[in-house]
């Protein structure tokens, strides 16, 4: 069960730079996640957003400070599906599977397991270009819980399929969250996503990318029961993402 | 899909919930996506066959009704008839399957021995950076340097040996291979090396789970490449040391010396036949076949 008092991710004084005089894109970057919690990280383009979830996963390296993930390598989804286009949606779940070092007796059972999961098990047997955009999403996802990690990193999956089928995206993601208790770090640039899925959301500023202020947002609103908060919410964190991008233009 | 059957989807009961979810979904699915067909094996083979065949028929009844009307020196303008006749005696004297036999077994054995060296070695330089960058010139200069010109080094060093032609052939087919290789792991989205990453891929699992596999159109160009190479190299190398052997080469450079211009218009032509033969019996259903798995079939030949 989730324990928002352990700590699944923390990045502390965290800084990135490309090079030694490419311009800050990280800077002093703190950032806390439960164990089991469900946090957006929002933001303009270009405030670094990517870049957080890069270093978690440890695709790259921080300038300064220091990311601790103690339950170790982390999952992750990016926003163009990434599968390989040779395989089925079955292999490449599988392939997760077989990289872990499944043996492959259990393979079988549990790929249909995670197909089975994201609604997909109608199309195991196709390749990624058979499939429609959100499709693929749901074998990345699959792919991404087939890791079996405890953190799973989204990188603005969602941003390039239609709005009917985010929105069963975002029911699928968010049962699939309570289902697993899975921690998940999601990065949105859109206020509307981040009210649906996040527990908490953390505005990024851009250039340099900074934690500029945080909200939680209560069950009742992400659950769509509590239209008038929702709407306040969603009021005040548009505003202060447009200041935001205001201040940059000076 | 009403908007509001996502909002008593999401207040639910999970069980309902889910179940509902799976049917929207799946309408969603099959709405989106559409089962591609792809066209009859007998009408695709029409297609690719029909139009030249006309061309070639064409052509030949213009050269036929030529050399019957203007009747030119048959010794050196001789008709399709009397190549058909060379073709058909070479063939009877059993010299054609032996010429076709050798070269092709040469072109075959030389080709292999060149995918067998030049794949790891591809694999290598697309891995290790600077000794990529060290050979990678020298290795596109060695694909525009005509490998016959190894031909006499080849002779001094190896003698009128077989060695001496499996010498020019790698010289001719390796370099394209490699190169295709490279090209073709150059053009691998960024994106799937993360994802081999975020995996836990090892580095040599990430080369051959996941780059290699990922190259393999690229690959297969420089094989294609690779055999037009080894083919035109082993016909040059018969040609000027035509005491090895009885290849293809050997019969049109004798022929030649017999001034038999219809024996070595024939003799082409059945150069040209093996070359397409192989090309499209053993690369183009390779290719066609990659293509189709990954979607990209608007780029059938």
């Amino acid at each position: 069960m989730a324990d928002l008092d352990r700590t699944a991710v923390a990045l502390t004084g965290v800084s990135k730079r490309f090079g030694a005089h490419a311009p800050v894109v990280l800077d002093d970057v703190d950032l806390r996640i439960g164990d089991g919690e469900f946090v957006c990280l929002l933001g303009a383009s270009g405030c670094g957003k990517s870049t957080i979830l890069n270093l978690v996963a440890g695709l790259e390296e921080p300038t300064t400070g220091a990311i601790a993930v103690p339950s170790g390598p982390v999952a992750m989804m990016f926003q163009d599906a990434a599968l390989l286009p040779w395989l089925t949606a079955r292999r490449n779940v599988e392939l997760a599977l077989d990289l872990a070092g499944t043996p492959r007796d259990g393979r079988r059972a549990r790929v249909d397991e995670l197909l089975e999961l994201v609604s997909l098990s109608h199309a195991a047997d196709r390749r990624p270009h058979q499939l429609s955009g959100g499709m693929r999403q749901r074998v990345a996802l699959a792919r991404a819980l087939a890791q079996d990690r405890h953190v799973l990193l989204m990188d603005e999956p969602f941003a390039a399929v239609d709005a009917i089928t985010r929105d069963l995206l975002h029911v699928e993601l968010e049962r699939i969250w309570r289902q697993t208790g899975r921690t998940i770090l999601f990065v949105t640039h859109n206020v509307r996503e981040a009210l649906r899925l996040g527990q908490r959301i953390v505005l990024l500023s851009s250039r340099p990318g900074t934690v500029a202020a945080e909200w939680e947002v209560p069950a009742e609103v992400r659950a769509g029961a509590d239209p008038v908060e929702a709407a306040r919410l969603d009021d005040e964190i548009t505003r202060r993402l447009r200041e935001e991008l205001i201040r940059n233009a000076a | 899909m009403p908007p509001e059957a996502t909002i008593t989807l999401a207040a639910g009961r999970d069980g309902a919930e889910a179940s509902e979810l799976h049917a929207l979904e799946a309408g969603l699915d099959s709405l989106q996506t559409a089962r591609d067909a792809a066209p009859s094996r007998a009408r695709r083979f029409a297609r690719a066959t029909v139009p030249t065949t006309v061309f070639v028929l064409v052509a030949l009844i213009g050269w036929q009704l030529y050399t019957a009307i203007a009747h030119p020196r048959p010794d050196l303008y001789p008709g399709p008839a009397d190549v058909v006749s060379a073709l058909a005696s070479a063939a009877s004297s059993g010299h054609l399957a032996t010429a076709i036999g050798t070269s092709l077994g040469r072109g075959g054995l030389g080709f292999l021995m060149a995918v067998l060296i030049a794949t790891p070695l591809g694999l290598l330089l697309a891995e290790v950076r600077w000794l990529r960058r060290a050979v990678g010139p020298i290795l596109s200069g060695l694909q525009v340097l005509p490998s016959v010109a190894w031909v006499p080094a080849a002779i001094i060093w190896f003698g009128l040996t077989d060695a001496a032609v499996y010498f020019v052939v790698l010289l001719g087919a390796v370099p394209s291979i490699i190169n295709g290789l490279l090209a073709g792991i150059d053009q691998v989205p960024p994106q799937l090396r993360r994802v081999g990453v975020v995996l836990g891929a090892s580095r040599s699992q990430l080369q051959l789970r996941i780059l290699f596999p990922a190259a393999l159109p690229g690959y297969v160009a420089g094989l294609r490449q690779g055999w037009a190479f080894a083919w035109r190299s082993l016909m040059a190398a018969e040609i000027i040391a035509n005491s090895l052997g009885f290849g293809l080469g050997t019969m049109l450079e004798q022929s030649r010396e017999l001034a038999d211009l219809p024996t070595v218009l024939a003799t082409i032509l059945t150069i040209l036949v093996v070359g397409i033969v192989v090309e499209l019996c053993v690369f183009a259903p390779v290719e066609r076949s990659l293509l189709r798995r990954r979607g990209l079939t608007g780029a059938t030949r």
